[in-house]
């Protein structure tokens, strides 16, 4: 007779073997590194929350401490590796293979891991294309997830950075894993019930709240004159003539000059209802100015933002909350929105080669790519029309019957010519390549391939990738908004005006821009202090962004 | 640092009366550009001091471009540069050219 | 970063001096507090008076050194003017920058009836012109102390992103009365210095809200520290000013006296307290903790009742 229980019974053995340490569900912080050693074996699949925001700290520390005897060889699957202790399980030997999505604070060490030999990559995602796979082929046999709080049957709540929790905890209790959640608090009545408690097994409370850092908020301050022309450049020459109402943000500092121009620009070209209404995206402190002012009819977002909370609970009617009037975010959903739900997606980057190929990868740092392979992907699946995709569609391919003509989504890389510390943004070769060479990996991490991306906005103007037949004119139209980089400087000039002649190059004075009015009293808030004043006072900014 | 001269013939003088302006700061990413109205009207003349080493090649090409799209002649312009990108200078200097042209 | 000089001709609107202070250049700083087209240049950047150091440096230079001085007129009486460029070298005070400075109150000290305006924006001595700048600091000290004892009225105008730290701080407390806005900050040592020299536990230096209780422009304004809070705007400080120097700013022993005993008094009222928040409760104000969230205009109304010390610190 066949067994088809093995996952049921091994579950049931571990969490048995866990009983003694376990008043119910709760466990003692000190007994976490035992109860670690009790249900995991070698080699498991371990899911680490590891968000892009939150991360459970105590739990992370927990099993670095494990006996490595009982407990090695691990193969971790989690979005986010951004805690020191996230790479010292690989110093250490307690884990050993690596799928991952986004490495940002980690990015110079993961890589020299990677080099050394000490992490065995399984690949790096996008991070639905990682939640995916936690249904299919990387599914978790234990999740160390953070909550909250929780009560005495193990409902949890997520709070706003409900981020991936619930993605993690379905592919894991309904695969006969185990999943053990960190909470700040252990309650009698949960405001709310994010992840219900059947599908939890442990709780453990942690001396302090889990570790969470803000990442979307850029000081007004800091917004520059070069950035705010790209701005008005995108505002004008893109968000204008495609009416794009559904889009999603990549952080940085242009879309946030986007973000502030929109009540002060935007408004005075018209365009208020016309554009930026409904977004995916994360709880942006710069873009509260746009919503006072009436631009925003509702956010969805893959996770919180410190300082926000109070200012999400009093707009109810953009963000969207739970029954308690906190933040519900979801990154797997939010990720699904930004691919089929949104129009266009406008985002910066490192490095643009000659075809347009985007990474964020150099050669001593591997960031990962988060969401943005996702988010500036042309959906291909996408079935239903909308202004923005059929016109982006009808430049891309003028010569198909428009009945079988399917949409494009607007896929932007917006930047400055020359990046920080003065580093081009073009590059005839990406340093991904030569990273791929020195791990021997079977593909160039790229972020957002040359095909998807549809505009290139720099300083200098911008390129529609729709309208060029051939890569001569791609790469020279590349070439024509890349300023005064060795690949601007490298342009054929007589083919640049000829591009420019037929709009697919557009310099700001082409679209009325003078870029002398690109002036930081454009900003609806040119300070942090701006936005709390704007908020009303909601708005709590995080110590390090302030300067009173 | 390092010490750059461009000197350019130019066909048309830079509009206005204005005989001196100043525009910017010396700070990391950013520069000062101190026009002066000094020379013949179709001549120009910019004197660059850089933090950062080794673009000449790119000043002349920044340069080149302004003194093609703006001629301004008879300006004197003077720079402390502090490692700002090309394009900021030639922000900075179109700013001080209207400066000079129309004294806003 | 905006940097642009403003219209020189015609008077000046109330909305172009709603501008932000903080934001501000040196050189816009004074153009739009003075009257319209009133500000005349001392010294001026085409002069080319730059820093005789910064080249050994391999550090660049700026025309007028990070500072400029003049004269000009405050609602049509005469003023000398001073304004730090807080964004060159952190507006810090070097050889060529503090003989500017010097020279301007000498010149006041002579003149005997101008009253002068000093806008902080400085983080204290350039390390690269430690002697010269350190000598300066005292040379403007004297200065400035010669010219209030000939009767003369200095103000300070503190607002700006260096704040006025080391000897800024030093020579803003030897001026006959100060104004400061919120984001300004107004000290000796710097957060960073105090944190290295007595460890992170006595003072976080990356707790910014520490740092603005600490020094910030309303702990000061509530501890007797600046005479006036001002709102942010060139405006605002433009009326602090015409308010201050309508106040009788004595000058003398007695002035001196009578600052000896409030100091003392005040450090024997608050030497115990571990925090502003514990100074401000001692003072008799509700919900200290809420001072720092204030808008300016009701921290203005609360501050009413401190009645500006003038003429001591």
């Amino acid at each position: 007779m066949t067994n088809w229980q093995h996952g049921r019974e091994e579950r049931q053995a571990r969490i048995g073997a866990a009983a003694n340490l376990a008043s119910g569900k709760l466990v003692a912080p000190q007994d976490v590194t035992r109860l670690l050693e009790a249900v995991m074996r070698p080699g498991d699949r371990v899911c680490l929350e590891g968000d892009n925001q939150k991360q459970a700290d105590l739990l992370s520390g927990a099993l670095l401490a494990v006996d490595t005897a009982k407990v090695n060889n691990l193969h971790m699957v989690q979005s986010g590796v951004v805690l020191p202790s996230h790479l010292d399980l690989f110093e250490r030997g307690v884990a050993r293979r690596l799928d991952f999505a986004y490495s940002g604070p980690q990015s110079a060490r993961i890589a020299s891991l990677l080099f050394g030999g000490k992490i065995e990559l399984g690949a790096v995602h996008t991070y639905l294309e990682l939640f995916a796979r936690y249904f299919i082929d990387l599914t978790p046999n234990v999740a160390l997830i953070a909550a909250v709080s929780a009560d005495r049957h193990g409902n949890l709540y997520t709070g706003p950075n409900t981020e991936d929790t619930p993605t993690v905890v379905e592919a894991t209790a309904f695969k006969d894993g185990i999943v053990i959640a960190q909470v700040n608090d252990v309650v009698d009545e949960l405001p709310r019930i994010d992840i219900p408690g059947d599908r939890v097994h442990f709780v453990v409370k942690s001396d302090k709240p889990f570790f969470v850092e803000p990442l979307f908020t850029r000081d007004p301050a800091a917004i520059t004159e070069g950035q705010i022309l790209t701005a008005m450049l995108a505002i004008k020459g893109i968000y204008a003539p495609y009416g794009v109402q559904r889009l999603n943000h990549g952080i940085g500092f242009s879309t946030a000059a986007i973000e502030l121009l929109l009540p002060t620009y935007g408004e005075a070209l018209g365009l208020k209802g016309k554009i930026a209404s409904h977004f995916a995206l994360n709880p942006h402190p710069a873009l509260i100015p746009a919503i006072e002012s009436g631009w925003v009819k509702q956010i969805h977002s893959f996770g919180s933002e410190v300082g926000m909370e109070d200012y999400i609970r009093a707009r109810p009617d953009v963000y969207f909350t739970g029954p308690d009037g906190s933040l519900r975010s979801n990154r797997a959903f939010c990720q699904v929105a930004g691919l089929y739900a949104c129009d266009m997606f406008i985002g910066s980057t490192l490095q643009l080669d000659l075809q347009g190929n985007s990474s964020t990868v150099t050669a001593s740092r591997i960031a990962g790519f988060g969401g943005a392979p996702n988010m500036g992907s042309d959906a291909r699946g996408r079935r239903h029309p909308s202004e923005p995709w059929l016109q982006a569609g009808r430049e891309a391919d003028p010569e198909t019957s428009p009945m079988l003509r399917r949409g494009r989504k607007l896929v932007v890389q917006i930047g400055e010519t020359f990046g920080d510390r003065n580093v081009p943004l073009f590059v005839e070769k990406l340093d991904a390549l030569a990273l791929a060479a020195k791990l021997r990996l079977d593909l160039a991490p790229v972020m957002i391939y040359g095909d998807d991306v549809t505009h290139i906005v720099t300083e200098e103007g911008i390129a529609n990738l729709l309208h060029c037949r051939n890569a001569v004119e791609r790469e020279q139209a590349i070439r024509g908004v890349a300023g005064y980089t060795e690949v601007g400087r490298g342009r054929d000039a007589k083919a640049v005006e000829r591009l420019r002649e037929r709009r697919v190059i557009v310099r700001p004075e082409d679209i009325g821009i003078d870029p002398l009015d690109a002036d930081r009293n454009l900003l609806a808030a040119r300070s942090i202090k701006d936005l709390v004043r704007w908020s009303g006072g909601l708005y709590s900014a995080p110590s390090r962004f302030r300067n009173w | 640092m390092e010490d750059l001269t461009f000197r350019h013939t130019v066909p048309a003088s830079a509009a206005g009366t204005r005989l001196q302006a100043i525009v910017g700061v010396v700070a990391s990413g950013n520069l000062e550009v101190l026009a002066e109205r000094v020379l013949s009207p179709t001549e120009c003349l910019f004197e660059i001091r850089t933090a950062a080493e080794g673009f000449r090649e790119v000043w002349t090409a920044v340069i080149a471009d302004f003194v093609q799209r703006y001629s301004p002649g008879g300006l004197k312009l003077s720079v402390n540069d502090g490692g700002a990108r090309p394009d900021t200078v030639a922000l900075r200097l179109a700013q001080a050219l209207r400066m000079m042209e129309t004294g806003r | 970063m905006s940097t642009s000089d403003v219209p020189m001709a015609g008077s000046l609107s109330g909305t172009e001096r709603q501008v932000s202070w903080y934001e501000a250049s040196a050189r816009n700083r004074l153009r739009l507090l003075l009257d319209a087209g009133s500000l005349v240049e001392f010294i001026g950047p085409e002069q080319r008076e730059t820093s005789p150091h910064l080249r050994l440096f391999d550090l660049p230079e700026q025309f007028d050194d990070g500072i400029v001085v003049g004269r000009g007129q405050l609602d049509g009486a005469p003023v000398l003017v001073a304004g730090q460029e807080g964004r060159f070298m952190g507006g810090a005070f070097g050889e060529v920058h503090g003989a500017k400075l010097t020279g301007l109150l000498r010149a006041a000290r002579e003149m005997r009836s101008i009253p002068v305006l000093i806008l902080f924006d400085t983080g204290g001595v350039r390390l690269q012109e430690a002697n010269a700048g350190e000598l300066a600091i005292a040379e403007i000290m004297r200065a400035m102390i010669e010219a209030r004892a000939a009767g003369v009225k200095v103000i300070g105008l503190i607002g700006g992103r260096a704040g006025c730290y080391g000897g800024g701080g030093l020579i803003a407390a030897c001026c006959s009365a100060l104004a400061v806005s919120e984001q300004g900050r107004i000290a000796v040592s710097g957060p960073e210095v105090i944190e290295t020299n007595r460890g992170v536990e006595e003072f976080d230096s990356r707790d910014r809200a520490l740092v603005w209780r600490t020094m910030g422009g309303k702990h000061r304004r509530l501890i007797g520290g600046a005479d006036l809070f001002t709102d942010d705007t060139v405006d605002d400080f433009r009326a602090a000013a015409l308010q201050l120097l309508r106040f009788p700013l004595a000058f003398g022993l007695d002035a001196l006296d009578a600052e000896q005993s409030r100091l003392e008094d005040r450090l024997r009222r608050f030497g115990a307290c571990r925090d502003a928040t514990d100074i401000w409760a001692l003072e008799g104000i509700p919900q200290p903790e809420s001072i720092p969230g204030l808008p300016p205009d009701r921290f203005l109304k609360l501050a009413a009742a401190f009645p500006p010390s003038l003429g001591a610190r």
